[in-house]
């Protein structure tokens, strides 16, 4: 389909206009709490890419993570639990003229979220999911996630966790995302690197970070990962090897990795809906004035 | 008015539907009215299915309350549907696969066998063949011009193969004869009545008003009676512009709807009962974050999985109270597809003017069954205005701020100055949230307060705007039938008969079923001398829903929950017993 004759762009005045920045709501986290190193390295990777803040949509679901849209000077859509990703999708497909960067908790992303996880990623729809993964349910005050380590006492497992973590670094590479990192909150620099890098891919691009809870998970601590991450990108390790991505992404231990695991291109869902080559959705005309041949089909 | 009930039966995988849709597409292009009925199981091969297509030169609304011509597949069609054929009517059936005595049919109904299977192998041996024999016997006694259904049969089978259409063509032409060198046209055998008509179902209706509203995006997970929304809008996605998304599930089908419209579209999706239960969550959050949204909702037969491709008006009670605490809503009740096309129309233009989410309620019966339309009664000229309202100019946007209305300027992202951060938590105006370290703040307790009012105001405007109750029939009529949806349809087929047996009825009927316009239905309700109230569902949920709105207790009840669509004559019966 060729460009047909859309609105002027209501959106349009570009560069000359506010880059996005802290709103005017501070974060109400727990003192020490992961989040605030994700909060200001997504702020340092949107600064960096001087993305206007009305070009900008941040999308969350629920859990103390999911209130970081609201510290942002861009759009932001803070829904209900376990839905980032299709509300995300939505607002891509309506306009991929848009940033959209998707957030929320591991509870959120990896349990009542998980069906969604997998089926975005095999989308590869270009959007930028990062998660806070303090691997215990925090604004519940403290019953295991989805991650929490084998084991682990909490107050819904107070003999212990008798589930296997899910690992969502391994299960992005099984389900077909296009970029693949880990973060820690404790190095907002190579963090705010990764945000970056993976707001530019083209494609899905899922950003799990360790972002510790201070309150309620005692293991996994900033402690904790200070003495085991290393940087991929200090190890010799080529994103571009899926094998070695699938091998790294089962170290866990002494050595725990962050930095970049996957990277591969292939055409977005965006890149592929027929209908999107006209442009933004949103800008394209609309109705049925004119096609009353269209009823003829049911004569 | 005369009318003439054409029916097929045999097992799901015969084609039963296609030769129904076949008989049905004639007589509308002949310019008559039909109904047609597609009874079928949640089998994709064997049972028992059927078509029947009723045409009228007056205006059928129900697939009526008799057969004329019945071409049987199998025996068991004979078996099941033979009884109710009437008399001066016919039985087709092909000698070769059983027999019928005249003993086994009602009195003046005459079994005609057709050799539709030695017609069908002189061109091919795919027995599926056989059926256009059958059609072409079944057309004669049905007053069908030939040359209209070999047009017919050669647009349903488009570009397929050639010779398919040819040998469709010859073995139906075989049968036309056959039947005319042994048996007779039927006596109300129709003529054609001027233009032809336009022929859909609900669902086509719903999806083609959809696109008229200037719907842009679609997202839908499969089920029974909604799948030919997504079906049509997916088969016409490219040329008409509009996105069209299979979810994973239903949770994620309404989240990218409110996702897609918070960006700037015209958005909806749709479902039956099972999948709307899913979506019931984020239903609360559209109407929290104050998203324009489009529901579909094609009840079956409950509760749970129930009876997948039978009908009910079950779900009412669940559409009027889905989703925790409460927020505006509003539920539209097409009768049939005509309406169905306005009501989408309507339903966007409701979602868009109060921000909230707006309830189509269809159901099996309308949503799968086929009625003519006339081509003035689609109009394509809807208006479409940009969405864009708030300029990017307005200092301190407050993306909810109180009005009269409830209705607040709404942004939408990409728009310069007018960054808002839409919550499902509660918020004040500007969208900051009053859920976390302002909770239960003196205040901000107030803030809850007035914003929950702001939004409840909506309820007020969207019972103005909505469709208003109507009054059909002589206002002073003794008997006065309450009916809402595809229920609507049996009514008003049942009044004409009572007033040709010479009892007036009116009917009064909802095609908005929440909020009700009380101001509008009071006075009509209070009006009436007799009230019957006929609703396909257990309970009686409008009746009781009349009852809580506007204090109204209607005088008597028809009920039915049996799965199968209300036929004419039940509704007569009841009628003559309370009359």
């Amino acid at each position: 389909m060729s460009q047909t004759a859309a609105p002027p762009r209501p959106t349009g005045l570009g560069a000359a206009l506010p880059v996005v920045g802290k709103s005017d709501t501070r974060p109400t986290w727990c003192p020490g709490c992961g989040d605030f190193g994700v909060v200001a390295a997504v702020e340092m990777a949107v600064k960096r890419l001087q993305l206007p803040s009305h070009t900008v949509v941040v999308i969350s679901g629920i859990g103390c993570s999911s209130n970081l849209p609201h510290f942002l000077s861009s759009y932001g859509f803070h829904g209900i639990h376990g839905r980032v990703l299709p509300v995300a999708e939505g607002i891509r497909w309506a306009n991929h003229g848009l940033t959209v960067i998707g957030t929320g908790g591991d509870g959120d992303g990896f349990g009542i979220g998980a069906g969604h996880f997998v089926h975005a990623m095999r989308r590869n729809v270009d959007l930028t999911y990062v998660t806070m993964d303090n691997q215990i349910y925090g604004l519940t005050t403290g019953q295991a996630s989805p991650t929490s380590t084998m084991g682990q006492k909490t107050k819904s497992t107070p003999n212990g966790v008798i589930e296997n973590p899910i690992d969502p670094v391994s299960l992005a590479l099984a389900s077909g995302a296009t970029y693949i990192a880990r973060g820690f909150s404790g190095d907002v620099k190579h963090l705010a690197d990764l945000v970056a890098n993976g707001i530019q891919h083209k494609g899905f691009s899922f950003v799990d970070v360790f972002s510790p809870c201070v309150t309620y998970n005692k293991i996994n601590t900033f402690d904790f990962f200070r003495q085991r991450v290393y940087k991929l990108e200090s190890a010799g390790h080529d994103p571009t090897d899926l094998v070695a991505a699938w091998q790294r992404s089962l170290e866990w231990g002494d050595k725990i990795p962050i930095g970049l695991f996957y990277k591969t291109d292939r055409p977005t869902y965006e890149d592929l809906e027929e209908v999107l080559a006209a442009g933004p959705l949103a800008l394209q005309p609309a109705g049925l004035r004119g096609k009353e041949s269209l009823l003829d089909e049911f004569v | 008015m005369t009318e003439l009930a054409v029916r097929i039966g045999g097992q799901a995988g015969d084609g039963i539907a296609s030769i129904g849709e076949s008989i049905a597409r004639s007589f509308s292009r002949m310019g008559l009215h039909v109904f047609g009925l597609n009874a079928y199981q949640s089998v994709i091969r064997g049972g028992h299915v059927w078509f029947q297509a009723r045409a009228s030169d007056g205006r059928p609304y129900s697939p009526g309350d008799g057969t004329d011509i019945l071409y049987a597949l199998d025996k068991a069609t004979v078996d099941i549907h033979g009884a109710g054929v009437r008399p001066g009517g016919a039985v087709l059936f092909d000698p070769e696969k059983f027999s019928v005595a005249p003993s086994e049919l009602p009195a003046g109904v005459t079994p005609l066998g057709v050799p539709t299977l030695q017609i069908a192998r002189k061109y091919t041996s795919q027995s599926i063949l056989q059926n256009a024999g059958g059609i072409g016997a079944t057309a004669f006694l049905a007053g069908i011009p030939l040359p209209l259904l070999h047009e017919v049969l050669t647009d349903s089978f488009g570009r397929k193969a050639g010779e398919i259409v040819d040998w469709n063509v010859g073995a139906s032409a075989e049968g036309y004869r056959f039947a005319e060198a042994h048996g007779h046209a039927h006596d109300h055998a129709l003529s054609r009545q001027g233009e032809p008509k336009l022929l859909m179902n609900g669902n086509t209706a719903i999806a083609l008003g959809a696109a008229a509203a200037g719907c842009k995006f679609l997202s839908q997970y499969p089920m029974t009676p909604a799948s030919s929304i997504m079906h049509w809008l997916a088969a016409h996605s490219t040329a008409l512009g509009v996105v069209v998304k299979q979810a994973e599930d239903e949770l994620a089908a309404i989240n990218m709807a409110i996702g897609a419209s918070f960006a700037g579209v015209r958005a909806m999706t749709a479902t039956s009962g099972g999948g709307f239960s899913l979506m019931v969550e984020a239903l609360g959050m559209a109407g929290m974050t104050e998203t324009p949204l489009v529901v579909v909702e094609a009840q079956r037969a409950g509760p749970s999985t129930g009876l997948p491709t039978k009908t009910e008006q079950g779900d009412l009670n669940m559409m009027l109270g889905a989703g925790q605490g409460e927020f505006p809503r509003a539920i539209l009740a097409p009768s049939c597809p005509a309406e169905a096309y306005r009501s989408m129309i309507d339903a966007f233009r409701l979602a868009e003017e109060f921000q909230t989410p707006i309830l189509v309620a269809s159901d099996l019966h309308l949503s799968e069954n086929f009625m003519t339309v006339d081509r003035s009664e689609i109009d394509l000229n809807v208006p479409v205005p940009s969405l864009f309202t708030v300029p990017p100019s307005e200092t301190n946007y407050l993306r909810y701020q109180y009005t009269d209305s409830g209705v607040s300027p709404r942004a939408i992202p990409g728009q310069p100055g007018l960054m808002f951060v839409a919550g499902s938590d509660e918020h004040d105006e500007r969208g900051h949230l009053v859920s976390d370290i302002h909770a239960g703040i003196p205040r901000y307790v107030t803030e809850r307060q007035r914003m929950m009012e702001k939004r409840m105001r909506k309820l007020g405007g969207l019972a103005r705007a909505a469709p208003l109750p109507v009054l059909e029939g002589p206002p002073d009529a003794p008997l006065t039938f309450v009916a809402w949806g595809s229920t609507v349809g049996a009514v008003r087929d049942a009044r004409a008969e009572l007033a040709a047996g010479g009892k007036a009825t009116n009917l009064l009927r909802f095609p908005t079923v929440y909020p009700i316009a009380a101001d509008a239905a009071r006075p009509l309700l209070e009006k009436a001398r007799r009230t019957l109230l006929v609703e396909a569902n257990f309970s009686g949920q409008f009746g009781r829903l009349l009852r809580a709105e506007l204090g109204f207790a209607c005088s008597d009840r028809l009920l039915k929950y049996d799965g199968e669509p209300f036929l004419p004559h039940e509704i007569v019966a009841r009628a003559l017993e309370v009359m």
